[in-house]
């Protein structure tokens, strides 16, 4: 079982070197730096823009594979360059993984929990009314993209407010600026700030994992052993929770590799909508500003968490399935 | 089996499911609103009306008007419209090039999987819409049609995975090993016997493609990525009235309506196809089990789907390809 996962792990790190360095060359082909230099006012000399872009090294008039050469030279060693405004990466980074981080550790928990509960409730109670309108709702919330169940969200959390005449959910942010108090208190402003973005990322991934849990649970209930195991005795909850529940986990596993994709371009949303300072955030303003070194770190943390994700999900069907442990 | 009565049988499985009902309705009253809308509101989408500026729906226009006097109806409608054409031409691409690369893969097997698969595993690693804002910056200039095609080039692998994994299996049937006999072109036996035996498969997956790139164009535009100014779509109408659903809420909801309803009735469609192709699924199921039902008892009522249960007694479809 090593072997397979070290095996996958070093796939992994080659597919992860790959897309970023085609997305590095990519970006420093499709930005245009120079932009950001030209649009001040007054707009500094030529010679000079110049010499601040190749310090940088995002100068579209250096050779494009010196560039790369020397962005995978820094890279290695730890150093993501300077942005556009010549501001150290490393510096910002760190803090902006950490709200990065946060929500999408808990969006992804939050989602893969309540949908597979969820998936495991209406496959025992199938064809019932509480199966029909899960069913619904999945399928709304399949079709709702990110971007607009975080403005609706927005738009309900601001009527509710509005309404009650006084700041119930505040959602701006990952706290309330200047906010001094004790660790309750304190605890609290973070949770209630938490809570609207958490619901946008997760809302999709459960609707995603309610519906192929059940289906992967009805697959099971149906089956022989199941049968066999409430026949040696066991009682319903007991054979389906243990006999049941493992077993249609393990196609989850998979489906948790490409889910998580959706959970992190949704958290990338979120971030936007909901004024949080983290890399999502960030990339989106990189973009915005043509800024090849900002956008190509936030890639190369993008496939990292990706492949992450994939892993665990590696590991996750190898601790569940024994096949999986034994042949490989 | 001829292929008139077994296309009946499926069209008779897909009426009788609520869902893709609703699906088809619904996307035939959009497709109306988009198409035939703008023509019959007496406005055009850029079209300036002075004298009613920020009005709520009224009988001139009926959805009302925004800040500066345009009307949201043609503009919902155009928006629409552009939304319909990127979703369709994306669906039509990608599934395209999924069911060509994934048959490929499975067929050819050897240096040619290799190398599509880890391409498919390469793609798969960054999230496509990562890389289309990345490109965005470039290719604004060039219009919504260089959009479709990223938007394709980046939607196929999960697909094709799929397509090259049913490959596999078709692969050594009798009628493709014969046709190999008869010395028939590897590229014909894949569009003749191996493609139109994943047909069911790839046309459920490209309406389910379908409200995928509207979805996807959407977010695009919404954060300025995709289609731009002075065009109109769903997502960039969205972006742009975000700040008004409150106070003018006409001018966010109906877009944002459209394009919830049109996403909802693609995957509702895309679901019952998928039942009515596969008699093991869901609605085969549900008709043997409220027949066998009727048999136990005759109590309850008799299912309305009850006429169609003689068709689901045959579970493996005849190959396509092998007459």
């Amino acid at each position: 079982m090593l072997r397979y996962l070290t095996r996958r792990l070093a796939y992994y790190v080659i597919l992860a070197f790959i897309a970023t360095s085609l997305t590095y060359l990519m970006a420093s082909l499709s930005f245009n730096p120079r932009a950001a230099y030209e649009a001040r006012n007054p707009a500094p000399p030529a010679s000079v823009i110049n010499s601040q872009l190749s310090l940088i090294g995002v100068n579209d008039q250096d050779p494009l594979l010196e560039r790369y050469a020397s962005w995978v030279g820094k890279t290695i060693t730890g150093d993501l360059g300077r942005s556009i405004t010549n501001g150290s990466i490393n510096d910002e980074f760190g803090q902006r993984f950490a709200v990065s981080l946060q929500l999408l550790i808990i969006g992804s928990i939050v989602g893969l929990v309540l949908g597979v509960l969820l998936g495991f409730w209406n496959a025992v109670r199938q064809y019932r009314l509480s199966d029909r309108v899960t069913t619904i709702l999945s399928f709304i919330l399949l079709s709702t993209p990110v971007f607009l169940s975080a403005v609706l969200l927005k738009i309900g959390a601001t009527g509710l407010n509005g309404a009650l005449g006084f700041q119930l959910i505040n959602f701006t942010g990952a706290a309330t600026a200047g906010f001094q108090g004790s660790f309750w208190p304190w605890l609290s402003d973070r949770a209630v700030h938490l809570l609207l973005p958490t619901i946008s990322i997760a809302l999709g991934s459960i609707a995603i994992y309610s519906r192929y849990q059940r289906a992967t649970m009805l697959d099971v209930l149906n089956s022989d052993y199941i049968r066999t195991a409430r026949a040696k005795g066991l009682t319903r909850t007991h054979a389906t929770l243990k006999h049941g529940l493992r077993t249609a986990l393990i196609p989850m596993t998979t489906l948790f590799a490409y889910g998580f994709l959706g959970v992190f371009v949704g958290a990338t949303f979120t971030e936007k909508i909901f004024g949080w300072n983290g890399l999502g955030a960030w990339f989106i303003d990189g973009v915005q500003a043509n800024d090849v070194n900002v956008v190509v770190a936030y890639t190369l943390f993008a496939s990292i968490v990706v492949l992450l994700a994939g892993f665990l999900a590696d590991v996750a069907n190898a601790a569940l399935d024994p096949r999986v442990r034994a042949q490989r | 089996m001829s292929k008139s009565a077994s296309s009946g049988i499926i069209l008779r499985r897909l009426l009788s499911n609520r869902g893709s009902v609703f699906g088809v309705i619904v996307i035939v009253i959009l497709f109306l609103f988009a198409f035939i809308g703008p023509l019959v509101s007496g406005w055009t989408y850029s079209e300036l009306d002075y004298t009613s500026l920020r009005r709520p729906p009224n009988e001139e226009h009926w959805f009302g008007t925004n800040n500066i006097g345009q009307d949201v109806f043609t503009q919902t409608a155009r928006g629409m419209q552009k939304s319909l054409l990127i979703g369709l031409l994306v669906a039509l691409f990608s599934t395209g090039l999924a069911g060509f690369l994934g048959a490929a893969a499975g067929y050819f097997g050897g240096k040619a999987d290799r190398i599509i698969m880890f391409a498919v595993d390469a793609l798969l690693v960054l999230p496509s819409f990562l890389i289309v804002a990345i490109l965005s910056t470039r290719i604004k200039q060039y219009g919504w049609l260089v959009l479709v095609v990223l938007l394709a080039a980046f939607s196929w692998m999960v697909t094709a995975r799929v397509i090259r994994s049913m490959t596999l299996s078709i692969k050594e049937r009798e009628f493709v090993r014969s046709a190999q006999y008869m010395g028939i072109g590897s590229f014909t036996i894949i569009r003749r016997h191996i493609l139109p035996n994943v047909a069911s498969f790839l046309i459920i997956d490209a309406t389910i493609a379908v409200g995928g790139a509207v979805l996807a164009e959407a977010s695009l535009s919404y954060f300025g990525f995709g289609v731009q100014a002075p065009d109109v779509s769903l997502g960039t109408l969205i972006a742009q009235n975000q700040g008004a659903a409150l106070t003018q809420p006409w001018l966010f909801f109906y877009s944002a309506a459209a394009l919830i309803l049109f996403a909802l009735a693609a995957n509702l469609l895309g679901d019952g196809l998928r039942d009515a192709f596969d008699p093991t699924s869901r609605a085969g199921k549900r008709l043997k089990r409220s027949r066998r039902k009727d048999r136990r008892s005759n109590i309850g009522q008799t299912p309305k789907t009850a006429k169609t249960t003689a068709t689901t007694t045959d579970p493996t479809p005849e190959p396509v390809g092998a007459r």
